[in-house]
């Protein structure tokens, strides 16, 4: 049984494990660590996680101090800043170090296996470093309600003016106050050949009816128009996210994963009734399909679209399937309601936070202000170049086309939302709505009772 | 064997006992008392605080000073807000203990043909053996991928119809209502698919255990019987099965237990619709970053703690009733 302790309850990726699979222009031999999980790696990855429970757990108390950046003028005034990280590889971590010297702060590392930092954070946090690495939206919001992450509302209107609306807003705790700098992050959008849609002559679709009227073109033209996986319960989050978020805006989409609206509503039943009319276009039997073996089926130019992360292209070998990974671009999920257009994307962010009384806080809001700007994301990015930047002004020069559409999109966005199991309790995403979205593919005409349970569920969670 | 003492021996015995000097008393005790703390402490005070936890609500990252009663709340939620997991996990537990019997059950026939020595049986024995050596959370990894995977899976390769989701299709093989449930409970395609992979491993298991006992079974007392005109069948059921005896109850012990605690091959194929089990029920509750559900989850495990009691109470009257 000492293997149970790896295999958790699965939820989609942070940015930070999986990354861009980098184009040919930009590929060097050394980026192989940041690229994340290609299936071959997720599969010796697992079974070396099996393998090495123990291994592991005894290498969880150990954490290994880095000093960064000091040398720089400025910076002694300010003391030493201790910063908790899960930049855990050697890439990252290397990465990470360089950003910080940017700051010119005299800044403690403090590195931790990236599985042990994520499992342990619940502990970590009442004692935490002055920064500490982490993620946006309700995984950030359920620390700063309870009062265990600092306010730096004062870093952002002082410091981060390179940094859009849509970052700002997916930094804000639920008081309106900002707990949370942004760094990196990927991009949810609909993923396409570029090559399929030449050869015959497919047009972006921008609305609805566009959109299902292609999937009847590519359905007689006898491909699967999408892809659709759902194995770990995750994968189609993704779609309901979307359609909500089209349907019915940003807003609403926030208030219901915050338990403040009512599941049975007509509202989210328009949802799954839009979800419904693109349903004969999905590959069969979703349910069981690993999001890696629908990424194939648009690999191999058998289906047509895939509404997944970016991290659709780290499926693909870097070596022998460059020429897919160049060919694969994205699309915003087209407009339903006109009423909220385009206006929001799907990006999970990872970034830092702040400890509740930092033992420099002075220092750890300046290293905060300084780890968002462009000068730390281009030092980041000049080590590890599978990531895309937060912040505005960053140089791009390095990125290849997916990455710059990444960029474009999420930065054009007036709304970014975090995805379903990071915006709310992720407990109740893959307990209650990851269930009720497997027994809606499996069963759509279910969905009025699915609704329901998922309502009266929702009774037991405070969503605090 | 509860072969009866004589009386005076029985005596002798008693006295010996008494003849113990200090040094081995005190022995003794440190003996008796060194393992019986560590199991309080790591067994059975962690069972009471789980007991007293379901019946709290607490969220693990509040102070051990936010944790409030909430009386039997959590057994409300999960026996009728959550019942929709909780009684398809326990009927899915039970399918287990029912269909891992049946393996225990083949096992042990392997074991008996391969005892006969049959050429090749060495080979036989690894082939079965094999998967033993494996995790059942690696046996899940293996069998997702190779077996069941719906595209590239050697199962659907060598199926002549329409692939099957071996994974994903929660679809119930037979269903049967229950008076108290609105809703229907039955065996799902995939949970079906999940327990061939578990008989892979279970099997040899048993068999090994079987193989041992069986090599140390009297061959006169064989001998005796085959001279004495039993066929196949008499022998193996009068005279080999009463002998494995020992091996009986251990292997009825591993295989409930087996069934009561499944939850890494189920973790392993990450869990799709149609195969909760009680663990599975315990851990999504526990685990995770901001939002421990520590009294449900309590509530679920301690479900599952009367379950497991309820067979060993059965189990060890049982054994005291046939031995006294």
């Amino acid at each position: 049984m000492t293997s149970d302790r790896r295999v958790r309850v699965p939820r989609s990726p942070s940015p930070s494990e999986v990354g861009f699979a980098l184009g040919e222009e930009t590929q060097d031999p050394g980026t192989e660590a940041g690229s994340g999980l290609s299936r071959r790696s997720f599969i010796v990855g697992a079974a070396a996680t099996l393998g090495t429970g123990a291994v592991l757990a005894a290498c969880g108390g150990d954490s290994d101090e880095t000093e960064a950046g000091g040398a720089a003028e400025g910076g002694g005034d300010l003391g030493e800043v201790t910063f908790g990280s899960n930049y855990s590889d050697e890439k990252p971590k290397e990465a990470l170090a360089a950003a910080v010297a940017t700051t010119g702060l005299d800044v403690a590392i403090n590195t931790v296996d990236h599985n042990t930092y994520q499992e342990n954070f619940n502990t970590y946090v009442q004692q935490p470093d002055d920064i500490m690495a982490w993620f946006a939206g309700y995984r950030m919001r359920a620390f700063a309600s309870r009062g265990v992450v600092g306010d730096i509302s004062d870093v952002w209107s002082d410091q981060l003016s390179g940094m859009s609306e849509g970052f700002k807003s997916a930094s804000t705790g639920l008081d309106g106050s900002q707990y949370f700098v942004p760094f990196y992050f990927y991009a949810w959008g609909i993923h396409y050949r570029k090559s399929l849609f030449e050869e015959n002559g497919y047009e972006i679709p921008t609305t609805w009816d566009d959109f299902k009227a292609l999937c009847d073109t590519m359905q007689a033209d006898g491909l699967v128009p999408l892809c659709a996986a759902n194995d770990g319960g995750w994968p189609q989050m993704g779609m309901f996210d979307m359609i909500n978020l089209r349907v019915n805006g940003y807003d609403y989409h926030v208030s219901l994963m915050g338990g403040n609206e009512d599941w049975t509503s007509p509202e989210v039943k328009e949802v799954f009734a839009k979800w419904n009319e693109i349903l004969p276009y999905y590959q069969p039997d979703a349910n069981g399909r690993t999001w890696q073996d629908a990424a194939n089926a648009l690999g191999d130019k058998s289906a047509g679209m895939y509404l997944l992360g970016n991290f659709v292209t780290s499926n693909f070998d870097g070596d022998t399937q460059q020429d897919i990974i160049d060919d694969i671009d994205f699309f915003l999920f087209p407009e339903i309601n006109s009423e909220h257009g385009q206006d929001a994307i799907e990006a999970p962010i990872d970034g830092f936070m702040m400890a509740a009384s930092p033992a420099n806080e002075a220092g750890a809001k300046a290293l905060l202000g300084g780890m968002g700007q462009p000068a730390a994301a281009d030092a980041y990015i000049g080590v590890d170049p599978s990531v895309v930047a937060a912040v505005s002004g960053a140089d791009t020069g390095s990125y290849n086309a997916l990455q710059n559409k990444a960029a474009e999109l999420v930065g054009g966005s007036k709304f970014i939302a975090q995805f379903l199991d990071r915006d709310t309790d992720p407990d109740f995403a893959a307990n209650v709505v990851g269930k009720a979205i497997a027994d809606f593919l499996a069963d759509p005409g279910s969905i009025d009772s699915v609704l329901a349970t998922v309502e009266e569920q929702k009774s037991t969670y405070t969503f605090e | 064997m509860a072969t009866r003492l004589p009386a005076a021996k029985r005596r002798g015995a008693a006295r010996k006992k008494l003849s113990l000097n200090r040094s081995d008393r005190i022995w003794l005790v440190a003996m008796v008392a060194f393992p019986a703390a560590l199991h309080l402490l790591l067994v059975w005070i962690p069972a009471l605080l789980t007991v007293v936890l379901s019946f709290t609500k607490w969220n693990n990252l509040d102070p051990f000073s936010a944790i409030e009663y909430v009386a039997t709340e959590n057994y409300r939620i999960i026996f009728t807000i959550f019942d929709t997991n909780l009684f398809p996990a326990m009927f899915n537990n039970f399918v287990l203990v029912i269909w891992l019997t049946i393996c225990s059950a083949i096992g042990m026939l392997l074991a008996y043909l391969l005892d006969k020595e049959v050429a090749g049986s060495r080979i036989y024995q690894s082939i079965y053996y094999f998967p033993v050596v494996l995790s059942l959370a690696v046996v899940g990894f293996i069998w997702r991928s190779t077996m069941f995977s719906r595209d590239r899976g050697l199962l659907n390769m060598v199926w002549p119809g329409e692939p099957i989701d071996w994974v994903g299709d929660g679809q119930k093989l037979f269903e049967f209502s229950l008076p108290f449930l609105d809703f229907p409970l039955g065996l799902s395609r995939n949970f079906a698919a999940l327990l061939v992979a578990m008989a892979w491993r279970h099997i040899g298991y048993i068999m090994v255990m079987y193989l041992a006992g069986l090599k140390a079974v009297d061959n006169s007392l064989k001998e005796a019987a085959a001279i004495d005109g039993c066929n196949e069948w008499q022998s193996f059921r009068q005279v080999i099965f009463p002998s494995l005896k020992p091996i009986n109850v251990i292997v009825i012990v591993i295989t409930v237990i087996e069934a009561l605690r499944a939850y890494d091959i189920v973790a392993a194929l990450n869990e799709p619709r149609g195969t909760e089990v009680l663990g599975t029920l315990v851990t999504n509750a526990l685990l995770g970053e901001g939002a421990g559900r520590v009294g449900v989850g309590s509530a679920y495990g301690v479900v599952l703690l009367v379950l497991c009691i309820g067979f060993i109470i059965w189990y060890v009257a049982d054994h005291y009733r046939k031995t006294a």
